[in-house]
């Protein structure tokens, strides 16, 4: 597999009243195509600083992230973010959160009816084509997500990053939508880079996890490779020795060698703490 | 058996209908029976305060006598009109005749100048006011729009909408007035004076509400949408066009509201001051008027003003119900 990705020797600070605050510190990953990563650490450990800054909206301290052999410097449609919270514009439905996406980044190289047809496409992927005239606040948690999903691929990106896209669903919509996501993943393989504090779901998802460390100045701690046959059902897997393995290893990394302590200092540190969870 | 069973089920239905029947009683009753004797408990307390009243104009105008007035004023419009419009018949036929005698004769065709009715006053109001907060709102949204996106502007424009947002049409009526009769010179003017003057003040007053709530709602959108219109790289025209102009959709109403109902406040200050015809102007005439239905008429005038009031901002509300997908922002 060829090198795709590469987020090469990152650190970022942020300004505060009180000094800069370094939130990353020479965080280094490279990403082949086709390669499912997922990032999981302790809440503030700047695992969104890292996928905002792949993504282009936070500009490194210091270091880069190279996409393609082309250092990224500014948001764009072939790094298309998943976020948490759906992001849909509430004005418009589905079909038309889609279609915005669709016809900015093809344009006229699309005809009137192969946008049409990408846009259902798309829609149908993610199985929203039921609904696709339905408005935000007309659909579920679950069903929103979706329909990010579906915008987010219709960019046809080369990297797909995901910000703890099922975080805020309940637990059974959660699973649906992680079997929805292997399914769309084993047909399209799509490079993705995916945000979560679900170990389950990094394990059942993911080639490799990259698992950080806490902040301030986090880094990768240590990169877990998942080499479980595909396609994965979670209930094969749940008595396979080997996932076992490997959900241990992450709950050990999270709960023994990097536990989290709230720190109770006050002044500097509390601060500079608060600026840590905001940006991550 | 079976027809007991059906007389049972007939029972049945027909208690539910009732039941039916009472709790749409019961509701209409509750929506319009508390407000109807809201009203006629209003009705009696003015009444009865106006009998206590005597000024030099007689007795305080109660209930009745603003109602005949109300009466008097409908048919003094419809005799002004038919007034007018013999007018023009007999000046169609005087014409029709000159031309008979003599061929080359080219008429003319002089307009009424009846007084202006209650009526007509009302329409005039209504005009300036919405020429008013239309060129308020031409100003104050794109205005708001370019002070939310941008924080150095918004500093920079904030002291002076905070410094002009409370003062009264009254401060700056004279000002208006002194500059429109300083710049708007032509021989044969389209709209008059006066009513320049009282559309542009109602636009001064009522442009601040409108660029404070615009900015906040353009300022306040969500984060994760300005995230999607970077990722999507979308320019700058389409990203206030489609992300920036929906979402504050809801607050710019919000202000064109507030902006509505200060407009028609202040429009009647204003007519009375300009001698712009209009509602304010009869109020203004009335008073100085003074014979004994003065006040009884005044009075029609105030409870017009307020039920136009209520009636445009309930317009407002409608537009907005049509207009914005937040349909939640759009209940009272």
């Amino acid at each position: 597999m060829s090198l795709l990705l590469d987020i090469s020797h990152i650190d970022m600070e942020f300004p505060t009243p009180t000094g800069s605050f370094k939130a990353l510190d020479d965080v280094d990953l490279k990403i082949s195509e086709g390669e499912f990563v997922s990032l999981i650490g302790h809440s503030g450990c700047g695992k969104s600083t890292v996928l905002n800054i792949v993504a282009g909206l936070y500009q490194a301290t210091k270091g880069g992230v190279i996409l393609n052999g082309k250092e990224v410097s500014e948001p764009g449609p072939e790094r298309a973010v998943v976020f948490q919270n759906h992001s849909l514009l509430p004005w418009l439905s589905a079909y038309e959160n889609v279609e915005l996406a669709v016809k900015q980044v093809f344009g006229r190289s699309k005809s009137r009816r192969e946008t049409k047809e990408w846009i259902e496409h798309n829609l149908k992927l993610v199985h929203m084509d039921h609904a696709m005239h339905k408005r935000p606040d007309e659909i579920s948690g679950g069903m929103k997500q979706r329909v990010g999903i579906a915008r987010a691929l219709a960019m046809q990106p080369d990297v797909l990053l995901m910000d703890e896209p099922f975080g805020a669903l309940d637990a059974l919509t959660r699973a649906h939508m992680q079997d929805s996501l292997m399914e769309i993943q084993a047909e399209l393989n799509n490079t993705v880079i995916m945000i979560t504090h679900d170990v389950d779901e990094a394990v059942l998802l993911s080639d490799r996890i990259v698992m950080m460390t806490n902040g301030p100045a986090a880094t990768v701690g240590e990169i877990l490779d998942i080499n479980l046959p595909r396609p994965r059902s979670r209930l094969d897997l749940a008595d396979n020795p080997e996932y076992n393995r490997l959900r241990s290893e992450v709950l050990r990394f999270l709960y023994e060698k990097q536990r989290k302590v709230e720190p109770f200092t006050n002044g500097n540190k509390s601060a500079a703490s608060k600026k840590a969870e905001q940006a991550a | 058996m079976n027809s007991s069973a059906t007389a049972l089920r007939q029972l049945l239905t027909n208690q539910a209908s009732s039941f039916r029947y009472a709790a749409m009683i019961n509701h209409v009753l509750k929506n319009m029976g508390i407000p109807l004797l809201g009203i006629g408990l209003f009705l009696l307390l003015w009444a009865g305060a106006a009998q206590n009243i005597n000024t030099s104009l007689g007795k305080f105008p109660g209930p009745s006598a603003v109602s005949t007035q109300f009466v008097a004023l409908y048919n003094e419009h419809v005799a002004e009109r038919e007034k007018a419009d013999k007018f023009y018949q007999r000046q169609e036929k005087r014409n029709a005749e000159r031309m008979a005698k003599d061929p080359s004769y080219q008429a003319k065709i002089r307009g009424y100048t009846g007084k202006e009715t209650f009526l007509d006053q009302i329409f005039t109001s209504l005009i300036t006011v919405s020429s008013g907060f239309l060129l308020a709102a031409i100003i104050a949204v794109p205005l708001g729009i370019a002070i939310g996106l941008s924080k150095t502007l918004n500093m920079a424009v904030n002291p002076i909408i905070q410094i002009f947002k409370p003062v009264s049409p009254l401060a700056w009526l004279p000002l208006v007035t002194m500059v429109v009769s300083a710049l708007y010179i032509s021989p044969d003017p389209i709209v008059a004076k006066s009513f320049l003057n009282s559309m542009i003040t109602v636009t001064l007053c009522c442009i601040w509400p409108m660029v404070i709530n615009t900015s906040v709602g353009v300022a306040g959108i969500d984060e994760d949408l300005v995230n999607v219109s970077r990722v999507l790289r979308l320019p700058a025209l389409k990203h206030v066009q489609k992300i920036v102009l929906p979402a504050a959709i809801p607050m710019i109403f919000t202000g064109m509201r507030l902006s509505l109902s200060v407009a028609w406040m202040v429009l009647i200050a204003a007519e009375m001051l300009a001698q712009n015809p209009g509602l304010g102007k009869f109020v203004w005439d009335e008073f100085q008027n003074g014979s004994s239905e003065s006040l009884s008429r005044i009075m029609a005038a105030v409870i017009t003003i307020g039920f136009i009031g209520f009636l445009l901002d309930r317009l407002m509300l409608q537009l907005q119900r049509w207009v914005s997908w937040d349909k939640s922002s759009a209940q009272r």
